[in-house]
């Protein structure tokens, strides 16, 4: 049995589609991950694997139910944590917990349990007073997860869970995601950053609504066809505008410190000298192995 | 079938809601009895010391016994007639005189008749200066009239006392306003906070969040009625003739009522903002104008009376004078009392039918 699954899944808000014929399979005990950049559908998608959203085609089971008309089936079983913070700011942490156990007809003996058991993962256990409104984004982030796991669900939906927190609470959350799936809890989490894409043991790439790849990240990453160039110079903005009169824009990609600079076959070290020549900041040059934003950018041209 | 435990959560959720957010806790407290105290004394339509010129040609005892009968009330203030003769035109202009007694020669002796004149710039103060004479010249001397004697038998309000009228109505204006208000802003909120995407995603049912939002603010509508009841009566004076249980447990159906109005309202309105809108325009107006508490019902047009058949107020105006004033109970009371009943239930199916368990 699949944790959750799609079959040609269409959703439109009025005449816009939001998806389109997405296929998904997502199996148990695995850390699945919905990447694309913001607009592609990843909220549309974490929603209607919740059943929130009435969808136009195709079908969605999760655990095992239909979504469209066994939706309280899963509703029982699945844990959501939506996108924004969604918890009550003025309850407090130990409210907040206790309220969302008695959602789920947790009883008191087991939910003091799970409560403990989720102090342990989150260190949350000091802050029980204090109001959920009052909490740093990270710990916000924690308690919004722990609400989702306090019935001790099978399955939990993640919608972008590291939105506005801090890199180290990022760290912290990810090791989270990694101790719950050893406990065998199946996990389907959205991002928009590719070092959580590669965290991931499968991965949906999802761009305008639609799947552009699929599969585990190294298989994705190792699909990748050409070379791949890092190039470095002292005043980047003005080598990347002088590289576009050389190569295909399509090609180059700027980022922080460096250029990216992608090509079919191998690029003759002649060529690169003559860059060289006439445009003496470029430093220096080295064929690298692509990571999980090269490829997905490429993808998504 | 709707779990005990999970309305429990959701109404004691609600409760700290409550107590944590003190603007809650003006709407429900403050904004009644400010309401209470200006509409009260604003609306206030009896006329005291009405200014008087008395033009005494007779000067005899009928005619002394005649002007002591108007002084002698709280309604009329002698003012000075100025030399020469009265002229109510002249002194209406001047502001002088709101009313004027012309006795004429031979009163009490060969004639009968006085002239009143009245100001009636404002026709409500003219129509209440003129009963109050009337009233005066028939229990005084009416037994010296000719023809038909008008014996009038006024009972529960003998005194035609304004705030008899306008406390039972403020009750129902009141109550009908806030418990709208509180029920449609309590859910619209968790739309717009997002938390009710939270909640969504849990085996909750629509009725059992209604169920959990109506419960808390049952309580909170009864202690905002007694609140009213007592500073009505304090301010005021207003007699309380009934049961105190009958009017609690008509109170009760009526807060109902209007949570469950504000239930339906929030399922139409998607924002906090719309939702007040929407609470105030469905209460304000219509329980103003349609509920008889104005206006009596049965010289409206054929039309309106219809429509004040779905304004609860309409049915707890009955009640609520019908408690106060004439000390009625159950038995004269049930009648309205179901309409009541009838009316929460239906909306309270619609609101949770209409409630979307998915969002749109």
């Amino acid at each position: 049995m699949n944790a959750a699954e799609a079959q040609d899944l269409s959703v439109f808000y009025g005449s816009t589609e939001a998806l389109k014929k997405v296929n998904l399979e997502v199996p148990e005990a695995m850390v699945y991950g919905i990447i694309g950049p913001d607009g592609a559908g990843k909220t549309t998608l974490m929603r209607s694997l919740c059943t929130l959203l009435p969808y136009s085609a195709g079908s969605i089971r999760v655990l095992d139910y239909d979504a469209l008309t066994e939706s309280a089936q899963i509703r029982a079983r699945i844990g959501y944590m939506p996108q924004r913070f969604s918890l009550y700011q003025d309850l407090s942490v130990e409210q907040n917990l206790r309220f969302f156990a008695k959602l789920f007809k947790v009883s008191k003996k087991e939910m003091i349990a799970q409560r403990e058991k989720l102090y342990g993962f989150s260190r949350l256990k000091p802050f029980a007073k204090r109001l959920a409104g009052n909490l740093s984004g990270g710990m916000k982030q924690k308690l919004a997860l722990s609400c989702a796991l306090i019935h001790t669900p099978k399955l939990i939906i993640l919608d972008e869970p590291t939105f506005g927190v801090d890199p180290v609470s990022r760290v912290e959350f990810w090791q989270i995601l990694h101790e719950l799936k050893q406990e065998g809890v199946s996990i389907i989490v959205s991002t928009p950053y590719m070092d959580e894409a590669v965290q991931c043991d499968q991965i949906t790439l999802l761009h305008k609504g639609s799947v552009i790849g699929q599969g585990s990240p190294n298989e994705i990453i190792a699909r990748w066809q050409g070379k791949l160039y890092k190039l470095k110079g002292d005043n980047l903005q003005e080598l990347y505008k002088y590289l576009q009169s050389k190569v295909d824009k399509a090609d180059l990609q700027l980022f922080g410190s460096e250029i990216h600079l992608y090509s079919k076959d191998e690029l003759h070290a002649e060529l690169i000298d003559t860059w060289k020549h006439e445009f003496p900041s470029l430093s220096s040059w080295e064929e690298i192995q692509p990571g999980m934003e090269d490829v997905f950018l490429k993808m998504m041209q | 079938m709707p779990n005990l435990n999970r309305i429990k959560a959701i109404a004691e959720k609600e409760v700290f809601h409550i107590l944590r957010d003190s603007r809650t806790l003006t709407i429900i407290f403050i904004m009644p009895l400010l309401q209470l105290i200006i509409f009260g004394y604003a609306m206030n339509m009896e006329i005291r010391q009405v200014p008087l010129v008395v033009d005494d040609s007779a000067l005899n005892s009928s005619s002394r016994a005649l002007v002591d009968a108007f002084i002698h009330t709280d309604y009329f203030r002698l003012v000075p007639k100025s030399e020469g003769i009265l002229n109510p035109g002249e002194l209406f202009k001047e502001r002088r005189a709101q009313a004027t007694l012309s006795i004429p020669k031979g009163f009490g002796k060969e004639s009968l008749t006085v002239l009143l004149g009245i100001d009636a710039s404002d026709p409500n103060s003219a129509q209440m200066i003129q009963n109050y004479a009337t009233g005066i010249v028939n229990t005084r001397f009416a037994q010296a009239g000719a023809g038909i004697n008008l014996q009038p038998l006024i009972l529960y309000n003998p005194d035609m006392k304004s705030s008899f009228f306008f406390v039972p109505g403020l009750i129902a204006l009141i109550l009908v306003m806030i418990c709208a208000l509180l029920t449609s802003i309590s859910i619209s909120r968790e739309k717009e906070m997002g938390t009710m995407e939270q909640i969504l995603v849990s085996p909750v049912s629509a009725t059992e969040i209604l169920l959990g939002k109506v419960i808390p603010y049952i309580f909170l509508g009864l202690m905002d009625a007694l609140l009213i009841l007592a500073v009505g009566m304090l301010l005021f004076q207003v007699p309380f003739r009934g049961e105190f249980i009958v009017f609690l447990g008509f109170t009760f159906l009526y807060v109902l009522t209007s949570l469950c109005l504000g239930l339906l309202v929030s399922t139409m309105a998607k924002t906090q903002q719309g939702a007040m809108m929407m609470a105030l325009g469905m209460t304000l107006l219509p329980t103003l104008l349609l509920s008889g508490y104005m206006f009596p019902i049965t010289s409206m047009p054929v039309i309106l009376q219809k429509i004040t058949y779905i304004i609860p107020a309409r049915y707890y105006l009955q009640i609520i004078r019908g408690i106060m004033l004439k000390g009625n109970n159950v038995r004269h009371l049930y009648q309205s009392g179901l309409s009541l009943l009838i009316m929460s239930v239906t909306m309270l199916v619609i609101a949770s039918r209409r409630f979307k368990l998915r969002l749109s």
